[in-house]
C-alpha cells in the first residue's frame, strides 16, 4: 500500500500510477497538454506540474511533471499551489503568446484561472499576452502528440521532430508526402490545437 | 630500455599543435642528429600543458627549465647552447608581465606555483600514446589494487568517503551515484564517460583526454568494478578528434596489456570500452540526452526520475560520470580518501580543473584545491587583467553560470560558496571580463547561446528563453523599457523552475547575477541610452579629439565606409551617419584622438 499526502489529506492506494492518475481519482483535475493516457508521457508541455516534497524534507518542495513522476510512499503533494498556479499561468502565456489563434489554449487559460483583467497579471504574463512580438505562425504547440500517437498507434512513424529551439517543427520525413502515411488520422485525432488535416491523396 | 640524459617535454596539445609544434619537434630532432645528441637527448610528445596561449611550449628534464613561444628559427641556437653546452637560454624563457627577468623553472612561474595537479598529475609527463609511460607513472595500479583487495562495497565507500563530486557540472556525491547503481537491479549495467564537453571556451576534458587517456580507462573500470558493469561508453564531442584518436590508441593497448577485455589480472573481472562521436549539440551533454544519443534515438532530454542509475543505457543501470571526475579516481584508491579528503573545503573536497580565459594575462588551464579563492586564481596564477585594465567580472560555469564581482573575488572555490553567490562551479569555465566588457551584452551573449541550444522540447525553455533575448537584445539597442527588468526577473525564476532539464532551468543565471551585481549599467541602458562599458554598437558614437589630431590622415585612409573627411595636417572628423561603428579608426590612430562616447 502507498501512502502519501496529497493536498492536505493521507491518501492510501494500492497500484503505483502517476501523479495526474492519482490525483484524478482523487478528484483534482490538473491541466494538461501534452499526455494522452494511452500514449507514452513526454513530460514537455510543463502545464501538469505539480509541487512536491518528501516527509523527511518537507520544505525541499520541487515542480514536477505529474505526467511523468509516479507516487510513492511519503510525498507530500500539492497540485494547486501559489506556486503550481504561477507557474501554470506563466505556461499557458507562453503558449498563447506563440499561438494565439489556438482556441484550446484560451479554454485552458480560463479554467486555471488566468484573469482577463489585464491589471491582475504578473509582469511577464502582462509581457508575454500584450507585449512580445509573435514571431511564429503556427497553431502547433509543439506537444508531440501527434508524432507519439502516429510511432505508437498505426506504428508508421511517418512525422517526427525536426531542427531544435524554437525552430523545431513536426515534419514528414525529408518534407516530402510520408509514403509510410496510411491516412488513419490518429494524429489529426489527438492533436489539441487543431493543426493538422488529413487529406484525401490520389 | 634506453637511458637518456636529457628530456624534452614538448607539448603536443591541440594548442601547441595549431602553433606548429611539430615543426618544432622535426627542428629538434634535426639538429640533435647534426650534433649527434639523439641517443643522449630524447624528444617527448607530451599532451597539453595548461599553458597554451604562450606555445609552443616544452619542459627540460631534468632541471625543470621551461621554454614557452618557441620559433624554428631559435632551434640551432638552443640545442647548441643549452643541451650541448648546457647553458639554458634566456630568450625563449617565460616574464611576467610588468617583470623582467625571465623565470627559468617551471616551479617558480606563478601560472603553475599555486596550481596542485591531480586529474592533471601526468601533465607534461608523459608520451600520452605510450602506455608503458602510464604504467611507469603507476599507472593500472590502482585497477589491480581494486581487483586483488578490494570489495566492490569497499570501492564505493572509499569513493564515497573521498567527498569527490561530479565535475560535470552538477556536483552530485560521486560515491553516492555509484552506490545507487551497485544497488539498482539488473542483468546488465553500463559505465559512461561523458567528453561531449560543449561549454563556449572550456577545455577542461579535452586535455585530459588528450593528454592522458589511460586515466580514464583505469578510472572507468574501476567504477565498473565497483557497480557491476562489463561495458562501458565513452561519448566525445564530435569536435575533438585528437582525442578521439589518442583514446582509441589507449584502448588498443590496454587491450594488448590485457587491461581491458576478459579477466583481467585474472581477478575474473571483463570489461571493455568502446567510443562513440558526440551528435553535435550542447544539449547532448545532459546526460539522458547523451544516453538517447547513444541508443541512436534524437539527442533530447527526458524526464527525471528514472535516472539512468535505475534506468539508463537501454534501460538498463547506468553510472555516468565527467572525464574529470574519472581522473581523480585512481588517486583516490591509491592514496586514499582521507587524503583526498583533506584538500579543500568541507563540502567540496579535492582539487578543480578551470580554463581560465578572456581577459587576463595567462590564459590556460589550470588544476586548484577547492577553497582557493577566486582572486588567486585570477591575480596569482592569471597574472592579472590584461593591458592593465580594471577587472569587472568573472563568469564562470559557462552559460549555466552566473558572474562574480570584483567585490565578491575572495569567495573561496567550492560548490556550495558559488551557489551561494548566485554562481555554480559548473563543469569549470572562467571567463575573465574587464571594464570594457558591457554586463548587459555578457548577459545577452550568453543567453543567446542558451537560446541557440534549447532543444525545444520543453515550453520554458524554447519559449521563454527567446523572449528574454528579445528583451537583452532590445536594451542593449537602446530600446528597453522600465519594466523590463521586472519582467526578466519575473521570467528567470520561472523559467529556472519550470524548464525539463538542466539547460533551461540555468539558462537565467547569467542574467540574474548581471541584474544582481550590475544593475546599474541595465538602468543607463535603459533610462540614459548609455552603455557605461561603451560596447552596445547602437549606443555609442566614435569622435576625434581636435586637440589630439595631427591629420596624419591615416584613420580616413582606413576606414572602411569612408565616414571620416579631413585635410592632411588638419582635423578630421567623422561622420555619425556613415560611421559603422567597427573602431578601426580608433585601433590605428597614433594619437589616441579616437574616442568613443555613450
Ligand atoms: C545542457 C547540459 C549539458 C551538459 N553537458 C555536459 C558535458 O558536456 N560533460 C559532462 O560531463 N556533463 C555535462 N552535463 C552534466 C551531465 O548531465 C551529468 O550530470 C554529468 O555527466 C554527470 O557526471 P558527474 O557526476 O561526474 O559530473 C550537462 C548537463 C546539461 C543540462
Ligand atoms: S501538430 Fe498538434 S499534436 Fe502535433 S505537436 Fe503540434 S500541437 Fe501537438
Ligand atoms: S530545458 Fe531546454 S534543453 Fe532541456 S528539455 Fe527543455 S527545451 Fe530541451
Ligand atoms: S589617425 Fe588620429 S591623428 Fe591621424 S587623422 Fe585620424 S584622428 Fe587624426
Ligand atoms: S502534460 Fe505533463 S508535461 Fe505536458
Ligand atoms: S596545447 Fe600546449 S600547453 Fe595547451
Amino acid at each position: 500500500m502507498i501512502k502519501y499526502t496529497l493536498n492536505g489529506d493521507l491518501v492510501e492506494q494500492k497500484d503505483e500510477t502517476t501523479i495526474l492518475e492519482s490525483a484524478g481519482r482523487n478528484g483534482f483535475k490538473i491541466p494538461t497538454l501534452c499526455n494522452n493516457e494511452h500514449l507514452t508521457p513526454f513530460g514537455g508541455c510543463r502545464l501538469c506540474l505539480v509541487e512536491v516534497a518528501t516527509e523527511r524534507n518537507p520544505d525541499m518542495k520541487k515542480l514536477m511533471p505529474s505526467c511523468t513522476a509516479r507516487i510513492s510512499s511519503g510525498l507530500i503533494i500539492d497540485t494547486n499551489s501559489h506556486r503550481v498556479q504561477q507557474s501554470r499561468r506563466f505556461i499557458i502565456s507562453m503558449l498563447i503568446s506563440r499561438s494565439p489563434k489556438a482556441e484550446k489554449l484560451r479554454e485552458i487559460a480560463k479554467e486555471i484561472g488566468l484573469p482577463e483583467e489585464r491589471s491582475e497579471l504578473s509582469p511577464s504574463e502582462k509581457y508575454l499576452l500584450d507585449d512580445a512580438p509573435s514571431i511564429v505562425t503556427t497553431n502547433c504547440i509543439l506537444c508531440g502528440l501527434c508524432v507519439r500517437a502516429c510511432a505508437e498507434i498505426p506504428m508508421r512513424d511517418a512525422i517526427s521532430f525536426s531542427a531544435r529551439g524554437m525552430e523545431r517543427m513536426v515534419k514528414t520525413p525529408f518534407e516530402k508526402y510520408a509514403e509510410t502515411c496510411i491516412g488513419c488520422g490518429s494524429c489529426a485525432y489527438v492533436c489539441p490545437t487543431d493543426t493538422i488535416t488529413i487529406e484525401e491523396v490520389v | 630500455m634506453q637511458e637518456y640524459r636529457m628530456h624534452l617535454m614538448l607539448c603536443a596539445g591541440t594548442g601547441c599543435v595549431s602553433n606548429h609544434a611539430f615543426d618544432i619537434e622535426k627542428a629538434f630532432k634535426r639538429e640533435l642528429e647534426k650534433h649527434n645528441l639523439q641517443d643522449e637527448v630524447q624528444v617527448v610528445d607530451t599532451g597539453c600543458q595548461g599553458f597554451c596561449e604562450r606555445g609552443p611550449i616544452m619542459i627540460v628534464q631534468p632541471g625543470d627549465i621551461f621554454y614557452e613561444m618557441l620559433e624554428e628559427k631559435d632551434i640551432p641556437y638552443l640545442v647548441e647552447e643549452h643541451f650541448l653546452k648546457g647553458r639554458p637560454v634566456e630568450k625563449h624563457m617565460y616574464v611576467p608581465k610588468g617583470g623582467e627577468n625571465p623565470i627559468p623553472k617551471l616551479s617558480d612561474i606563478g601560472f603553475f606555483k599555486k596550481q596542485k595537479l591531480i586529474a592533471l598529475a601526468n601533465r607534461g609527463l608523459i608520451d600520452p600514446e605510450n602506455i608503458d609511460e602510464y604504467i611507469g607513472r603507476e599507472g593500472y595500479s590502482a585497477l589491480a589494487k581494486v581487483l586483488s583487495e578490494m570489495t566492490p562495497e569497499e570501492v564505493v565507500k572509499e569513493v564515497k568517503d573521498s567527498g569527490l563530486r561530479g565535475r560535470g557540472g552538477g556536483g552530485f556525491s560521486t560515491g553516492t551515484k555509484w552506490e545507487f547503481a551497485k544497488n539498482s537491479p539488473g542483468d546488465e549495467k553500463y559505465i559512461i564517460c561523458n567528453a561531449d564537453e560543449g561549454d563556449p571556451g572550456a577545455f577542461m576534458d579535452r586535455s585530459i583526454v588528450e593528454s592522458d587517456p589511460h586515466v580514464i580507462l583505469e578510472g572507468m573500470a574501476i567504477g565498473a568494478y565497483a557497480i557491476g558493469a562489463t561495458h562501458g561508453f565513452i561519448y566525445v564531442r564530435d569536435e575533438y578528434p585528437l582525442a578521439v584518436e589518442r583514446i582509441n590508441k589507449a584502448i588498443k593497448d590496454a587491450r594488448e596489456y590485457g587491461l581491458l577485455g576478459e579477466d583481467i589480472f585474472e581477478a575474473g573481472f571483463d570489461f571493455d570500452v568502446s567510443v562513440s562521436r558526440g551528435a553535435g549539440a550542447f544539449v547532448c551533454g545532459e546526460e539522458t540526452s547523451l544516453i538517447a544519443s547513444l541508443e541512436g534515438n534524437m539527442p533530447e532530454p527526458r524526464v527525471r526520475p528514472p535516472y539512468p542509475a535505475v534506468a539508463g543505457y537501454k534501460g538498463k543501470p547506468t553510472n555516468i560520470n565527467n572525464v574529470e571526475t574519472w581522473a581523480n579516481i585512481r588517486h583516490i584508491i591509491n592514496r586514499g580518501a582521507e587524503w583526498y579528503s583533506s584538500i579543500g573545503t568541507e563540502t567540496s573536497k579535492g582539487t578543480k580543473v578551470f580554463s581560465l580565459v578572456g581577459k587576463v594575462n595567462n590564459t590556460g588551464l589550470v588544476e586548484v584545491p577547492m577553497g582557493i579563492s577566486v582572486r588567486d586564481i585570477i591575480f596569482d596564477i592569471g597574472g592579472g587583467v590584461m593591458n592593465g585594465k580594471k577587472f569587472k567580472a568573472v563568469q564562470t560555469g559557462g552559460p549555466s553560470g552566473g558572474c562574480i564581482p570584483e567585490s565578491l573575488m575572495d569567495t573561496p572555490v567550492g560548490y556550495d560558496t558559488f551557489a551561494k553567490i548566485g554562481s555554480i562551479v559548473g563543469s569549470g569555465g572562467m571567463i575573465v571580463m574587464d571594464e570594457d566588457n558591457c554586463m548587459v551584452e555578457v548577459a545577452r551573449y550568453f543567453l543567446a547561446f542558451t537560446q541557440q541550444e534549447s532543444c525545444g522540447k520543453c515550453t520554458p525553455c524554447r519559449e521563454g528563453t527567446r523572449h528574454m533575448l528579445d528583451i537583452l537584445t532590445r536594451i542593449t539597442e537602446g530600446k528597453g523599457k522600465e519594466e523590463d527588468l521586472d519582467v526578466l526577473e519575473d521570467m528567470c525564476g520561472l523559467i529556472g523552475s519550470t524548464s525539463l532539464c538542466a539547460l533551461g532551468a540555468t539558462a537565467p543565471n547569467p542574467v540574474l547575477t548581471t541584474m544582481k551585481y550590475f544593475r546599474d549599467e541595465y538602468e543607463a541602458h535603459i533610462k540614459e541610452g548609455r552603455c557605461p562599458a561603451k560596447e552596445c554598437k547602437s549606443l555609442i558614437t566614435y569622435t576625434i579629439l581636435e586637440d589630439k589630431c595631427t591629420g596624419c590622415t591615416l584613420c580616413a585612409r582606413d576606414c572602411p565606409v569612408t565616414a571620416i573627411t579631413g585635410e592632411r595636417k588638419g582635423i578630421h572628423v567623422i561622420d555619425p551617419d556613415i560611421c559603422v561603428k567597427c573602431g578601426i579608426c580608433k585601433a590605428v590612430c597614433n594619437f589616441g584622438a579616437v574616442r568613443i562616447e555613450s
